[in-house]
């Protein structure tokens, strides 16, 4: 193998620094006994104490995990449908139909769900729309990394269990759902990340009935910086380490669904 | 085998039902809450704004209030210079930060593809991990840094000091937002990079060594053209998600750094003028369409690799 110059090293290093040193400063400054995220005072864990007498911000997150898991518990199981539907009869529609509310901006589908459940649906924006929403842009991911397993496999397995007599619901139970489970377990994850991460389609679809955790950090942001800001970044981080580490460990492939 | 049919008699029914057992319910919903959205937005950039917020209605409702379709909120984005302004503004920024996502993400994309095979997915894993973290964390990060106190606003104003300039504000600033961006959209411009510099043939470059060429010449005439598929498949994912960006501008950009994503959302969120708001989320969808074809293009497969 050729060696590498030592600038270029030097220079992806570099831009691995930059990836890190961002999130690195909002957790140092969640331990800073300083009201200001300015320079570093002494040791403290004030702020997550203060967070977890927050009573606005833990109804935000009691809401963000109900999200979350509902949402991701559907969009599971509706992904994973469309993924072996695309796989399996290779409809041309499909796949547009699944992938374009994944590829579009945010805030298109943002603002055409809000217009929709407001003009159409009549519907009272709350936690109904936000679920409705986030069910909307998960089942493409969900699709993407269980259509992306399908797709390695061997197909005279689900031949062999047909020739043997197996119902489609047999088939699908036996054969190819534990096949295919890592992916649809790492789905799962990635959908409730995503769900617990989303800030732009929520921001049009909660209305004022409903927070979620980004919305509490957003109006936190714009309204008054403390280091409690940095104190639930950092638990969410945590968070989604937990579960994207996770993801990535059930399925290999899921780092290259987007090849 | 008591009493059960013969599968092979059910099956051709049976795999038809099952086909639209499996495909209907993702389909539908994916109808209902993506396209029918998607087609009444388009529909309500031809409408009149209603009295209190929303829509005036199509049909007379025979009050003589506004109603029927016209032209008016597109008239409107023309009329005012103001308005293409933002767009060519929201295009510019989209562009400089695909430009700086390609000179940040090249070098680490090169490296992962050439380092030994065992070290690939945890460099990879390196990337994906803080695009992991809440996204508004992440331009919250920046907020911290470019602060007036910290050692960045500092140093640079320690610099322009010493030329006799006057200090600069870093944060809520067009340069925050820019930073912000390619810090936000940097993995979508790495992993594709990667994946496509992974499948070169190390044999090219050395046959470009045998015949002459330095490293920057196998570079530019080997490496470069054949990673131009990977190059713009990571410049649409970066250039479109910015394109219609609203909250670094709001968090990171002063109240002059509005971008296309502001507008539309000032249009549903603040002055309630859904009609125009819908026509600007319609040329947005245009210029994406528009965007994302080149981009498909441009990527596409070629014989020679």
């Amino acid at each position: 193998m050729r060696r590498l110059p030592w600038w270029l090293i030097l220079a992806a290093a570099g831009t691995y620094a930059f990836l890190y040193v961002p999130l690195i400063v909002v957790v140092a400054y969640s331990f800073n006994n300083s009201r200001l995220n300015a320079e570093w005072v002494g040791f403290t864990l004030d702020w997550y104490r203060l967070l977890f007498q927050d009573e606005e911000m833990l109804r935000a997150a009691r809401n963000s995990l109900f999200i979350a898991l509902v949402s991701s518990g559907v969009a599971t199981v509706l992904g994973t449908m469309a993924g072996l539907a695309m796989h399996r009869w290779r409809f041309r529609w499909l796949p547009l139909l699944v992938v374009t509310p994944v590829a579009m901006p945010e805030i298109l589908l943002g603002v055409s769900l809000l217009v929709f459940f407001i003009q159409v649906l009549h519907l009272t924006l709350g936690m109904l729309s936000v679920v409705l929403a986030h069910i909307t842009f998960s089942i493409g991911f969900v699709a993407i990394v269980v259509r992306a397993r399908l797709a390695g496999m061997d197909e005279s397995v689900f031949e062999a269990a047909r020739d043997l007599g197996a119902s489609p619901w047999q088939t699908f139970r036996l054969v190819t759902l534990p096949l295919i489970l890592p992916a649809v377990v790492a789905g799962f994850l990635m959908a409730f990340t995503l769900s617990i991460d989303d800030f732009v389609i929520t921001f049009f679809t909660a209305g004022v009935g409903v927070s979620t955790l980004p919305l509490q950090i957003y109006s936190m942001i714009k309204i008054a910086v403390t280091p409690e800001v940095n104190a639930v970044s950092t638990l969410l981080m945590l968070l989604t380490l937990v579960l994207v580490l996770a993801a990535s460990r059930l399925d290999k492939g899921l780092m290259r669904a987007g090849r | 085998m008591s009493g059960k049919p013969d599968p092979r008699h059910t099956r051709p029914r049976g795999a038809r039902l099952t086909k639209w057992v499996v495909t209907a319910p993702p389909t539908l919903f994916l109808l209902a809450f993506f396209l029918a959205p998607a087609l009444i937005v388009l529909v309500a950039s031809f409408q009149y704004p209603g009295e209190f917020g929303g829509l005036a209605p199509i049909t007379n409702p025979g009050d003589g209030r506004e109603h029927g379709l016209t032209l008016e909120n597109y008239a409107f984005f023309f009329s005012d210079f103001l308005f293409a302004e933002i767009f060519v503004k929201s295009f510019t920024v989209a562009a400089l930060s695909t430009l700086a996502c390609l000179v940040l993400a090249y070098p680490v994309a090169w490296l992962i593809a050439r380092s030994p095979r065992h070290h690939r997915d945890l460099l990879v894993l390196l990337v994906i991990l803080p695009f992991a973290s809440n996204f508004l964390i992440r331009v919250y990060a920046w907020m911290i840094i470019l602060g007036p106190q910290q050692a960045v606003a500092q140093a640079v104003n320690g610099v322009l000091a010493l030329f006799g300039l006057a200090p600069v504000n870093l944060l809520f600033s067009p340069f925050a937002v820019l930073v912000g961006m390619v810090y936000v959209h940097l993995p979508f411009m790495i992993l594709p990079l990667y994946t496509n510099l992974e499948k070169h043939d190390p044999v090219l470059l050395d046959a470009a060594q045998d015949l002459g060429a330095n490293a920057w010449r196998r570079f530019w005439r080997v490496t470069w053209p054949l990673s131009l598929p990977g190059v713009f498949s990571g410049s649409a994912l970066v250039f479109i998600p910015v394109l219609g960006m609203f909250a670094v501008p709001d968090i990171l950009g002063g109240t002059r750094d509005m971008l296309i994503g502001n507008l539309i959302k000032d249009q549903f969120l603040g002055v309630r003028d859904w009609p125009f708001g819908a026509a600007l989320s319609i040329l947005l969808t245009l210029a994406v369409l528009v965007l994302a074809g080149l981009a498909a293009w441009a990527a596409r497969p070629r014989g020679a690799t």
